[in-house]
């Protein structure tokens, strides 16, 4: 019981020092982008905005959709900086976010900008699905590296595949998602019909599929692109393949929170995001960013992936994702008893 | 006999009710105070979670309207209402309407002559506030007409309701992928059950019935798993039979990833529960009935059936269900090495983090707590009896050295403690290597945990403030409330109640009750949900999910102090709280100790309960460990993990100093 007073006394006291610096805005920003870039971000709009502070609330990506989801009655945050677009069209279709034209949106690739006048969200940055290949595994295997995602039903990678599984992974989602677009609907199913045959497991997370390839437990691991280079970096026998057929992706992207009580800096947060200094600091963790002509090579990056990305529906993404899901979760999960 | 029935014809005098003292009042008042905590932590949310599993969205198609045009765009004011609709045209199956807070429905099916390339106009309204559909993306939620070309209406979505009804439960058993999970977690556990109990069982009575050396040290190792996390021998199995393990040979091919690697490491961590069960049950036997087969000159094998098993019967079975329960709501285990290997726990961590389902989750916790409620009873019903066993003649039984037995005893201990001790060393084995399995020498790179997912070493931190502040909190609370219904005067009803509220937190799985938390605490409607994300929720809900076994203890303890000292203190006109602070608390301090030390490495090793409540900023190391493997980072997982063993290590070690010191000290009086 003592606890829960000191709780309670410290929140009392916080609100009073919060009131106390009224000179200073405050937005509460709900993030998916990881910790350790969001100090940087902070302290880069604080440079040119001193007078805007910046309370994060970070989690991962499909927890921070529940949590706005949840409090759709009683919203919390001021700005989304950093989340899925799949999820802010989520928001969107719940009337969740405030449309604004951010001042300097035209500069953005249109590929990156809610299709709606004003737009509901600003693209940041894409993640892009790729291909990790574990080339000291491989060969001890007998793999002959794949070039495209249909190299991958052949018979020889029976059980050296990893995917993650769309229904826990945001990653797993936007692989289901490319495969129904680049090969229709009928032509998707088909296509992971056959990819099922081959693969070991499917994973809970997007990034475990390429940490498991790196680590040699799985030569063939579907994930990310930034995920494998960043393992390659770190000494691992990787080679990043980016399957012909072109990829699937998804971006980080920014929204203003319908309701919220501080609109005006709101406004010059979201401003902020767009403007060419923000795309640069994008570009340290992203090879991809909607600025165009800012993106400077990352590291261990595959070459070609900008061409590869797909004109990805997110539209179609977004209303058909609970029909895909289960779909795909009567198709692959139901039959997934532990192959010998 | 006149006498008698004068007696009875008198008048009837004022019924005598023993007057409620200062004492009983505050007592009572005590009671009622944690009988309300329990209220609040438990029944509540649980509530609230029942309501959830029924709580369902439905597409209303009787809410919306609809108007064609001509060719030439003009509306000639006909309205068609989407159900009438349905009915002609029986586009939409009514299964389909029943959907989760996602669901969305095309509507273009209801049109048969609709073609996206016609000229043909559209519009669509709400008929009602509540109605809600989508127009691509966009939100429309009034009740005006929206004018739609062809092509823009084949992008219409309607929105789903909520509604109440049984919907769930029946979309949940028609999903062959869901409810498998029931068959796969039964098979799990009673696999795991039987296997744990058996070899369990050997070691306890090698340990109980041989002259073999070492014991205390075996009685060490098999304690140890209780020290870690459940998922870190999963993490162990990956490095020992995973494609890369040093150890993989064994598995002749077969995958460590599904049930085999379940059932493994739910021995490892169920091992200590059936050990300690059966151990105690062992312990009691009575020498006498050993001596009457020796003279009745049955074999040892004859002996062994008909005295040791129906002895320790009564353990076997209370060890069968406590593995049996233990494994059945274990989340983090197969959530590591389970693969494809669907079950229940790890469905409701799939809902409600993956997709947001919270229904969805809610239904199978429900289903969940089925299996479990169940287990959890024919414990309780066995262990009452288990009591009765021991009569105040009982010899107890000592082993006579033998050679051979002796000898056969200490190589199976080796074998099992090989296995336990075997787990944890490769977990440390594997924390220490820069690279597996490319470079492996030595460094402590895992150890930096602030460059990975998962929290940092502040996770570790605030694990080992969760540890402390469940057990100062949590004894503090489970002692007194088991102190205020062991010793208060009459009041009947009030404590057989209380007594249940106390046991029901057993039968609750982890997972199930912190997601009832969810629904409890965090709704906007209730003043509580202040606590939501902090360090307070996390406290509570460790010390509700950890009641009973504490509750149990302090009982005990109480029982056995004689309820004279509360006459005593009465006619000495004490109050009572100053018997229970300068009394009953120093002489049960041994209990207390155990209560907290137990509190302690719960609250360090749970994941189930807490994996829903913690926030950013109250991040835990069992946690840091989940969540490190789910990335991919299974070697700092590994660090974590042991660092929560040696930490756990640590504070076992305190405690049996500080027991030792407070025995000497307060216990004196028991010898003389």
């Amino acid at each position: 019981m003592k606890y829960l007073t000191t709780t309670f006394t410290s929140l009392v006291a916080g609100a009073l020092l919060a009131t106390a610096a009224v000179a200073e805005t405050e937005l509460t920003v709900y993030t998916a982008v990881e910790a350790e870039d969001l100090a940087r971000y902070a302290e880069t709009f604080n440079q040119s905005h001193p007078d805007i502070k910046i309370n994060w609330v970070r989690d991962s990506t499909g927890i921070i959709t529940a949590k706005l989801l949840a409090e759709r009655d009683n919203p919390q945050a001021d700005v989304v900086w950093g989340l899925a677009a799949t999820s802010l069209l989520l928001l969107k279709s719940e009337g969740m976010l405030e449309p604004y034209a951010p001042a300097g949106v035209e500069n953005l690739d249109p590929k990156f900008v809610d299709g709606d006048t004003p737009p509901a969200w600003v693209g940041m940055d894409a993640w892009v699905a790729a291909v990790c290949y574990n080339t000291v595994e491989a060969e001890k295997a007998g793999l002959t590296p794949p070039t495209s995602w249909k190299d991958l039903t052949d018979p020889m990678y029976a059980g050296h595949l990893i995917m993650p599984n769309p229904n826990s992974s945001g990653t797993g989602f936007l692989d289901v998602s490319s495969w129904l677009q680049l090969f229709g609907e009928e032509g998707g199913w088909e296509y992971m019909d056959a990819l099922h045959e081959n693969i070991a497991r499917y994973t809970h997370s997007g990034s475990k599929p390429c940490k498991l390839a790196a680590s040699g437990e799985i030569p063939i691991g579907i994930s990310f692109a930034f995920r494998g280079a960043k393992s390659k970096a770190a000494g691992a026998p990787l080679e990043i393949i980016v399957p012909s057929e072109g990829v699937g992706w998804d971006m980080e992207a920014t929204a203003i929170v319908a309701g919220t009580a501080n609109l005006e800096a709101a406004q010059t947060l979201v401003d902020f995001t767009v403007t060419k200094e923000a795309n640069v600091m994008y570009n340290t963790g992203y090879a991809v960013v909607a600025y165009p002509g800012v993106a400077q090579p990352v590291e261990h990056f595959p070459e070609g992936l900008l061409d590869a990305m797909i004109d990805n529906d997110f539209e179609f993404a977004a209303n058909n994702r609970a029909a895909i899901l289960k779909e795909w979760q009567s198709r692959y999960d139901g039959k997934s008893e532990p192959k010998s | 006999m006149a006498g008698i029935s004068d007696a009875t014809q008198m008048p009837a005098g004022p019924v005598v009710k023993g007057k409620l003292s200062r004492d009983d009042i505050l007592m009572r008042g005590g009671m009622m105070v944690i009988a309300l905590y329990l209220i609040i932590t438990l029944a509540l949310p649980l509530y609230a979670m029942l309501s959830k599993s029924f709580s369902t969205y439905r597409v209303e198609l009787s809410q919306y309207e609809f108007q064609i045009s001509d060719d030439a765009g003009v509306f000639d004011g006909t309205i068609l209402n989407a159900e009438v609709l349905n009915q002609q045209t029986g586009a939409i199956d009514p299964a389909e309407l029943n959907t989760g807070s996602d669901g969305r429905l095309p509507v273009t099916g209801l049109f048969p002559d609709f073609s996206f390339r016609s000229p043909v106009m559209y519009q669509v309204r709400n008929t009602s506030d509540e109605g809600r559909f989508l127009v691509g993306s966009t939100l429309q939620d009034g009740t005006d007409w929206v004018t739609l070309d062809s092509n823009t209406f084949r992008r219409v979505q309607l929105r789903p309701v909520k509604a109440t009804g049984f919907d769930n439960f029946i979309n949940y058993f028609s999903t062959p992928a869901l409810f498998n999970s029931i068959k796969n977690s039964l098979w799990i556990a009673v696999i795991s059950t039987i296997v744990t109990v058996t070899l369990a069982f050997w070691f306890a009575y090698a340990l109980n019935r041989s002259c073999m050396r070492y014991k205390g040290v075996f009685r060490l190792i098999a304690m140890a798993p209780i020290l870690v996390p459940s998922l870190l021998p999963g993490i162990a199995l990956v490095y020992l039979f995973g494609n890369q393990g040093i150890a993989k040979e064994l598995l002749f091919g077969a995958s460590i990833y599904g049930p085999i690697g379940i059932v493994i490491g739910s021995i490892f961590f169920t091992f200590p529960h059936a050990f300690m069960i059966i151990s105690t049950a062992l312990a009691i036997s009575d020498a006498r009935l050993y001596e009457a087969a020796a003279s009745l000159r049955a074999t040892r094998w004859r002996t062994f059936w008909t005295v040791t098993i129906p002895g320790a019967r009564y353990g076997l079975i209370s060890a069968a269900f406590v593995v049996f329960n233990l494994v059945i709501t274990d989340f983090g285990l197969p959530k590591v090495i389970g693969g494809q290997f669907n079950v229940l726990a790890v469905d409701i961590y799939k809902q409600v983090i993956g997709q947001q389902n919270f229904e969805m989750g809610a239904v199978v916790s429900v289903v969940l707590v089925i299996p479990a409620i169940f287990a959890f009873a024919i414990d309780r019903l066995v262990q009452s009896k288990q009591v009765a066993l021991l009569s105040a003649r009982s010899v107890p039984y000592q082993p006579q050295p033998n050679q051979r037995t002796d000898l056969i005893s200490f190589i199976y201990c080796a074998f099992v403690g090989l296995f336990i001790v075997g787990i944890l060393a490769i977990c440390q084995y594997a924390a220490l290597i820069k690279f597996w399995p490319y470079d492996l020498s030595l460094s402590l790179n895992n150890y930096q945990f602030d460059k990975m997912d998962g929290g940092g070493w502040a996770s570790y931190y605030n694990s080992i403030k969760l540890g402390l502040f469940t057990a100062v909190f949590g004894t503090a609370i489970v002692f007194f409330g088991a102190y205020l219904v062991e010793k208060t005067n009459g009041f009947r009803t009030g404590r057989a109640l209380f007594q249940m509220f106390a046991m029901l937190p057993m039968a609750i799985p982890g997972m199930v009750l912190g997601l009832a938390y969810i629904f409890f605490f965090n709704s906007p409607s209730n003043p509580l949900n202040v606590i939501y994300g902090t360090m307070a929720i996390l406290v509570i809900c460790s010390v509700t999910h950890f009641y009973t076994v504490s509750h149990l203890t302090a009982v005990t303890a109480l029982k056995q102090m004689d309820r004279e000292f509360e006459s005593v203190s009465a006619s000495l006109k004490q109050p009572t709280m100053k018997l229970f602070s300068r009394v009953t608390v120093p002489v049960c301090l041994p209990s207390v100790l155990d209560i907290s030390i137990y509190l302690f490495v719960n609250a360090m090793t749970t994941v189930s309960a807490v994996v829903f409540l913690y926030s950013p900023k109250t991040s835990l190391a069992s946690i840091a460990v989940l969540n490190m493997d789910d990335a991919g980072d299974i070697a700092p997982a590994a660090a974590m993990g042991m660092m929560i063993f040696y930490t756990n290590a640590v504070a076992r070690i305190i405690h049996l100093l500080v027991s030792k010191g407070v025995l000497v000290r307060t216990q004196a009086w028991r010898t003389r």
